[in-house]
């Protein structure tokens, strides 16, 4: 991401001082909130949790990069999100998951040149009735086929 | 008064006395469905009624009332209308007016809406053959109550079962009603629950704990999701009489951050719990102290295994630890700590309210009680689906499930995710039970359960849970880090068609080899999937070996699709279903032609074609009857 714009610490500020004492064990819950403020995770505002906390930021970063939810990049403004569950893949899922790529120019976990979306994939959504399935942000797009695809996306802006 | 704290089995029963006073005050009560088939616009239906009955003037006889999980799934939008109880399913709003006429003015069905048998309408719930063979014990309340309420919850009996124990029983004697029923952890791994309290009862220390694992991850697994999201007091219920019986103070549910509707209704529970002082000290006035946090997974599926898990609520990378010693002696922070799933959980109160010997004339042998599938992929009826151990899968796939869609057959169901197997047709007549699952190769696991037909390829079946594994596996251990790789490479070769038969040997070595040597619980289970699909479906290997060819049609570089130009009606279905625009034709009398240098083999012109016209080379898949 080039020279990022100087990170705005307030809202880090925000959370260190409603979340207190941040001991280790509560390490994941104070990167997802940091997470959910900034919509990733920014280095700057990793460094000053780990001088803040006291918690590594070697640590905090094994841990960034071991779990899927968490990322060290901005995202696109929307979030695509394909499920490759069980009954996605029996009926289809693989297409859909290929339709978003072709559609896109993007493999899973990329973002589009234009900030637009980011586009990722899940173990499985638990929505197995609406089999095959992807979610964009908070909309659920259900027994969906590779030409519904585009048309869903489209209405994004 | 809406605080009013609950410090005895009377105060619970005088709150649940006027709750259903309350409650009788409507003639009706429509239940909608705001959980999973919020996805299909029940939120819009939901309002419909409530403005509906509103300009009709039923608002003070009709409650509108937003629920968890129906079980139906695959009718969402669902709702049931009691006291009735019709069952709707695809409601639309505009839907609505003729329901508040015909059913709310007049007690009669609508018809249309109602399930079928045949051509016959079936209103009631009780008699839709999808709910016949049910039983609800654990789900009794899901899709009944709004989750939001903790009154409705009590009127419906949640929290008694925890007075009884905190009341009345010492925590030995709970843990011993608990061991007599013989419910075993509904996880996965069929533990008997009550042996696993009593190890960390007896473990030394004061400072125990009890997690609630609700990081479920199996794909095509959804039953946690629901309870959390549907009835989420009776996980705390579970919660509070399991603490009370291992002496735990402190608790934890950990839930997946995929599931936000889930984690949204267990916080507003455990937040409305203590305000009523059923979480905090002295619970029901027994001096006994208990009170939970809900921490939310990262998505790992590591972490559903219990020692990665508890790696993840210390902050730490979500990595499994060899295992003695367990977490019963040394836990979350070195202390002896108990770990349940939320399904083991939510059986507890029905344990303790019904008594181990009434339990225990449910199920089997060896398996006590219910299990709850989560029934999808090629079935008509998915849902969630909750039956006695030891129903028959031809019940639960037929009788349930309503049998393979398109008039397709039925070739394998798919048991226990990444860690289970294919259990092939030969078994449909097989009493499902902890046991003899796993004796047919593959495990109950959470219960996810998905339907496979003809059209289903199980090399593809069996390289796609290595490839779910593979790259979930967090690394630690040589055998699930390489094994697994060297599994995926050999099944990525015999999809397409460049393996030989002696890579099979391999693969089946390598199976058995990470099966023994791997660390935790993914790494042994899985080879699974592979192991059961050589066992039941070498056939089908052995063609994509030695003949190049896929029977399902399914492998990419095997498969290729051709148009019948004498079936081909012409009508552009296909050309329309196409999304790289490779069929030409197909209008004004000019058969279509698939181009195969631009055919992606999506099969999306396969599944269009109302005609049968189009074939899948070298597949053995015969067409079947379409709708």
């Amino acid at each position: 991401m080039g020279e990022a714009t100087a990170v705005d610490l307030d809202p880090l500020d925000a959370i260190l001082s409603r979340l207190g004492d941040v001991t280790a064990d509560k390490l994941i819950p104070m990167l997802q909130e940091i997470q959910g403020e900034y919509g990733y995770l920014p280095p700057e505002a990793l460094m000053e949790a780990s001088s803040r906390t006291g918690i590594p930021a070697s640590r905090m970063y094994g841990v960034a990069t071991f779990y899927e939810q968490f990322h060290l990049e901005p995202h696109g403004r929307h979030t695509i999100r394909c499920c490759r569950g069980t009954a996605c893949h029996v009926r289809g899922g693989r297409e859909i998951i290929r339709a978003v790529q072709r559609e896109l120019g993007v493999e899973e976990g990329e973002t589009t040149e234009d900030m637009k979306f980011t586009f990722e994939t899940v173990a499985c959504l638990g929505t197995c009735f609406l089999a095959p399935v992807m979610m964009v942000d908070n909309d659920y797009y259900g027994l969906l086929t590779p030409d519904k695809v585009k048309k869903a996306l489209d209405s994004y802006s | 008064m809406a605080t009013e704290r609950i410090t005895s089995a009377e105060d619970l029963a005088r709150l649940k006395e006027s709750v259903l006073e309350e409650s009788g005050k409507f003639r009706a009560r429509v239940l909608i469905c705001m959980t999973g088939c919020r996805a299909l616009g029940a939120a819009d239906v939901a309002r419909a009624f409530r403005d509906g009955l509103s300009a009709a003037g039923l608002s003070d006889e009709v409650a509108v009332v937003e629920t968890g999980c129906i079980g139906f799934c695959a009718k969402a939008p669902v709702m049931l209308i009691e006291p009735w109880d019709y069952l709707y399913g695809g409601v639309k709003p505009e839907d609505v007016p003729e329901i508040i006429e015909t059913t709310i003015g007049k007690g009669e069905p609508v018809g249309s809406l109602a399930a079928k048998v045949g051509k016959e309408a079936v209103p009631k719930r009780g008699d839709v053959p999808f709910y016949a063979k049910q039983r609800n014990l654990v789900l009794e309340n899901c899709g009944r109550i709004d989750p939001r309420s903790l009154r409705e919850a009590v009127a419906r009996g949640a929290y008694s079962a925890a007075a009884e124990a905190l009341g009345s029983k010492s925590p030995e004697e709970v843990i011993d009603e608990v061991t007599r029923s013989g419910v075993r952890g509904r996880g996965g791994a069929g533990f008997p629950a009550g042996v696993k309290w009593g190890f960390c009862r007896k473990a030394p220390g004061d400072e125990k704990y009890l997690i609630c694992n609700a990081d479920e991850g199996d794909p095509g697994a959804f039953m946690d999701r629901a309870l959390l999201e549907g009835d989420p007091h009776r996980v705390i219920e579970g919660m509070i009489i399991a603490a009370y019986a291992i002496g735990a103070s402190n608790g934890f549910i950990y839930v997946r951050a995929e599931y936000p509707i889930a984690v949204e209704h267990i916080n507003l529970a455990i937040e409305e719990a203590r305000g009523r002082g059923l979480l905090g000290d002295d619970i029901f006035g027994s001096g006994f102290s208990f009170d939970l946090e809900v921490r939310m997974g990262a998505g790992a599926f590591v972490c559903g295994e219990e020692t990665a898990l508890i790696a993840s609520l210390e902050g730490e990378r979500g990595m499994p630890r060899p295992r003695p010693p367990f977490p019963a002696t040394s836990g979350f922070k070195g202390k002896p700590t108990n770990i349940n799933n939320v399904e083991t959980l939510c059986n507890v109160p029905v344990i303790i309210g019904k008594g181990a010997k009434w339990y225990g004339s449910i199920g089997t042998e060896g398996s006590k009680g219910t299990k709850i599938f989560a029934l999808a992929g090629k079935v008509e009826n998915t849902g969630l689906v909750e039956v006695p151990m030891g129903v028959t899968l031809r019940e639960i796939v037929f009788d349930i499930g309503g049998g393979v869609p398109k008039g397709r057959e039925f070739k394998a169901a798919q048991m226990g995710g990444p860690s289970g197997g294919c259990v092939p047709a030969e078994h449909l007549d097989l009493e499902i039970d902890f046991d003899s699952v796993k004796e047919v190769g593959a495990i109950m696991g959470s219960g996810g359960l998905i339907v496979m037909d003809d059209l289903t390829c199980m090399v593809d079946i069996a390289r796609y849970f290595m490839s779910f594994v593979q790259s979930e596996s967090c690394g630690k251990c040589v055998p699930c880090r390489v094994g697994t790789k060297q599994m995926l490479t050999i099944l990525e070769r015999v999809c397409s068609g460049e393996a030989e038969m002696r890579e099979l040997d391999v693969l089946q070595r390598l199976a058995e080899d990470v099966r023994q040597a791997a660390l935790c619980g993914l790494g042994n289970t899985a080879p699974n999937p592979v192991l059961s699909t050589l066992r039941y479906f070498r056939d089908e290997y052995e063609a994509h070996i030695k003949e190049k060819r896929c029977p399902a049609g399914v492998c990419k570089s095997l498969t290729t699709f051709v148009v019948d130009e004498e079936a081909c009606k012409c009508c552009g279905k296909c050309v329309k279903a196409c999304p790289v625009d490779a069929i030409t034709g197909g209008k004004k009398k000019v058969p279509a032609n698939i181009r195969q240098e631009i055919c992606i083999h999506c099969r999306s012109c396969y599944e269009a074609c109302p005609f049968d016209a189009i074939r899948i080379e070298g597949a053995a898949v015969t067409s079947a009857a379409r709708r």
